[in-house]
């Protein structure tokens, strides 16, 4: 037994843990989870333990249905919500198929298999994300639980006192928090995540979708990471900033750049951006999701690049002198709803792409792009991201590069449950045609 | 650490063995005059006695040793199955037996848990700082009386630091010495990990691990509990 794991039995033993359970995601990002009790967890370890995959999204086909979930020794934690007199533990788990292969339909293990081909040249990934999301006074009535701005430091103020208690747990939990503030829409806030490897990181982000609906919830609020939740209010982004190490070295950086980007970053860059048309239906992965992507709301509409400027789809903060290590990516376009195993997969083979290719990367976009009309944007040879969900699937049907980056049966069952989902919209008769139409046709 | 005390003098190879392979220092004695001799230079810190070649040699001896002053702690007697109707009326001259032929992994095992029960072991089970208390055997740690819930290597990391309170050590060191050389990724690791640790600390004690800049990391007094 590895020492990480009897290094968990023991911690099981000596809090009483009475309740173990096993996390794991589906395809479209949703938590799911299987309690064991601690007896059990030692087996679980060895052999995994055994479940009917064919009723999670996107996991197994009915005739193949058996999956094993086996816990990831070094994903353990004690859930500080969790009633004193009964301490419950939860740990990811890895999905094998029965015979101890990765399971193809476990986004996670997707994640890591990316991740091992960033590793095969040498390099480690890492991200920190800055989720957005919204309190509404329910879930069944969004009317947003502030009225407060960017940055606004209210007294007297719910949602920053639910925030303050959310980054208690957070930190408790081993997922460190860089920045929270309340963000441009009443009632919207953010959480920045200080970077980490990227499967922890998916693994936190998972975390913090659960911690921070769950405190909403504590105090009869509904938290909500849809992406547009309202008409006239910016969406939910989760952008992301991105960065391959060599070793000790950050890859990305040239102190000899006028931008300290160096050419395996610009060849990075450039990767994301050719093939970001093709992998946005996984990065924006719902109906609503292209509706937070329109010009006006801070997200970007172009596929473009350009330092310090927030309009542009990957953007180049500007890092400080003398600190090699903190020159990095941000890619704008991600949002809140996206499953992160496979949103950040998707942008890294990407990446991988534009470095192995030496991917020659398109001039700094120069303008505001949000103020650019149809015309301008032609003549500037800039592309637009796909506008709605049923674009960015014919767009990432055609990809092979999403195919392989997702694997064959991701690939396959994400594009059927879209188009399906696509279809189901499409036949629904929105307020705004009745609105329109009815009196006047 | 002090040596185990083992009876007869030379011992039977495979307990010679076992105990060098558990990293116990240990001591072959042939009886008790021996055994005075040699606490001239250190004391006890237990023993092993094999019963099973030399019976009469092998209780003659506890009983010296346990009429002393100072008893000898600790004692682990080797019998085989045919002698365990000599133990009747012998339970005060040992604390824990064992059936020869011994698994080298129950002797140590046996051993380990006789030092724990006397308190004080072959090696320091506690490491406390402040209210910071880090229980080697248990694999625990507490801030007061409240648990501290780490993953594995934060707790590695947490006592390699501890356990060296007040010396600089590089990401690199840390690196090797906590995450071993074959770990992949560089020392950012080392950062993202001592983050995390000041995260479930809390900010009363986040700084117990300090930044040296361009240097690495040091364990010592928060700059808060003064």
């Amino acid at each position: 037994m590895e020492p990480q794991q009897s290094y968990v039995l023991r911690t099981v033993e000596e809090r009483g843990v009475r309740l173990i359970r096993l996390w794991f995601t589906d395809v479209l990002g949703q938590l799911k989870s299987l309690a064991i009790s601690p007896a059990e967890l030692e087996t679980a370890f060895e052999e995994g333990v055994q479940f009917d995959g064919s009723a999670i999204d996107g996991f197994s086909r009915v005739q193949e249905g058996d999956v094993l979930a086996v816990p990831d020794a070094a994903s353990f934690e004690l859930l500080p919500w969790a009633d004193a007199e009964e301490p419950t533990g939860r740990i990811f788990c890895d999905i094998q198929n029965l015979d101890g292969t990765p399971f193809e339909g476990d986004p996670r293990q997707v994640l890591r298999r990316n991740l091992e081909a960033a590793r095969a040249k040498g390099f480690t990934f890492f991200t920190a994300p800055e989720v957005e999301f919204f309190y509404f006074e329910s879930a069944d009535d969004p009317t947003p639980l502030d009225q407060a701005g960017y940055f606004d430091l209210t007294t007297l103020d719910v949602s920053s006192d639910l925030r303050r208690r959310t980054l208690h747990m957070l930190e408790s939990m081993g997922i460190p928090v860089e920045y929270s503030f309340h963000e441009d829409s009443p009632g919207q806030h953010e959480i920045d995540l200080r970077y980490t490897e990227t499967l922890d990181m998916a693994d936190n982000i998972m975390t913090m979708r659960l911690v921070v609906r769950k405190i909403a919830l504590d105090s009869g609020i509904h938290a909500t990471f849809m992406p547009k939740p309202l008409d006239d209010a910016q969406g939910s982004g989760m952008h992301t900033h991105m960065s391959l190490f060599e070793g000790d070295e950050n890859a990305f950086h040239d102190g000899d750049d006028p931008l300290g980007l160096s050419t395996t970053a610009r060849q990075f860059m450039a990767g994301v951006l050719l093939h970001a048309p093709e992998f946005t239906a996984v990065t924006n992965q719902l109906v609503n999701s292209y509706k937070r992507m329109l010009s006006g709301y801070e997200s970007p509409v172009y596929v473009s690049w350009a330092s310090n400027n927030r309009s542009a789809l990957v953007r180049v903060p500007i890092h400080k002198r003398g600190k090699p290590t903190s020159a990095r990516l941000e890619y704008r376009a991600l949002d809140s709803a996206a499953n992160p195993y496979l949103a950040y997969s998707v942008i890294l083979a990407a990446g991988l792409r534009g470095i192995e290719e030496s991917y020659e990367l398109p001039a700094e976009a120069q303008d505001n792009m949000w103020t650019l009309d149809r015309s301008a944007a032609r003549s500037a040879g800039l592309e637009r991201l796909p506008q709605n969900l049923h674009e960015a699937l014919d767009r990432m049907e055609e990809s092979e590069l999403v195919r392989e980056a997702l694997g064959e049966h991701i690939f396959e069952w994400f594009l059927r449950n879209k188009r399906a989902e696509w279809a189901d919209y499409q036949r629904y008769v929105t307020p705004y045609e009745l609105d329109r139409y009815l009196r006047v046709w | 650490m002090d040596p185990l005390l083992v009876f007869p003098d030379p011992p039977p190879p495979e307990l010679a063995q076992s105990l060098d392979l558990a990293g116990m220092a240990w001591k072959g004695v042939a009886n008790a005059v021996v055994a005075e001799q040699h606490e001239e230079d250190h004391v006890w810190a237990g023993g092993v006695v094999v019963a099973d070649q030399d019976p009469d040699g092998a209780f003659a001896l506890l009983r010296a040793l346990r009429k002393r002053n100072q008893p000898l702690e600790a004692v682990l007697l080797l019998v085989n199955g045919g002698q365990l109707g000599q133990l009747e009326l012998r339970n005060d001259l040992f604390d824990d037996f064992c059936l020869t032929p011994f698994q080298p992994r129950e002797l140590e095992a046996r051993l380990t848990h006789l030092f724990f029960k006397r308190g004080h072991g072959t090696r320091d089970e506690l490491i406390e700082h402040g209210d910071l208390v880090l229980n080697i055997e248990t694999y625990q740690a507490a801030i007061g009386t409240k648990p501290l819930d780490l993953t594995y290597m934060e707790y590695e990391l947490l006592k390699f630091l501890a356990s060296r309170p007040g010396k600089v050590f590089t990401r690199e060191t840390l690196l090797s010495r906590v995450w071993g050389y074959d770990y992949y990724g560089g020392a950012r690791t080392v950062d993202v990990h001592v983050r995390r640790l000041r995260a479930k600390l809390g900010e009363e004690h986040a700084g117990l691990i300090q930044t040296v800049r361009s240097v690495g990391y040091s364990f010592g007094q928060s700059r808060w509990s003064i």
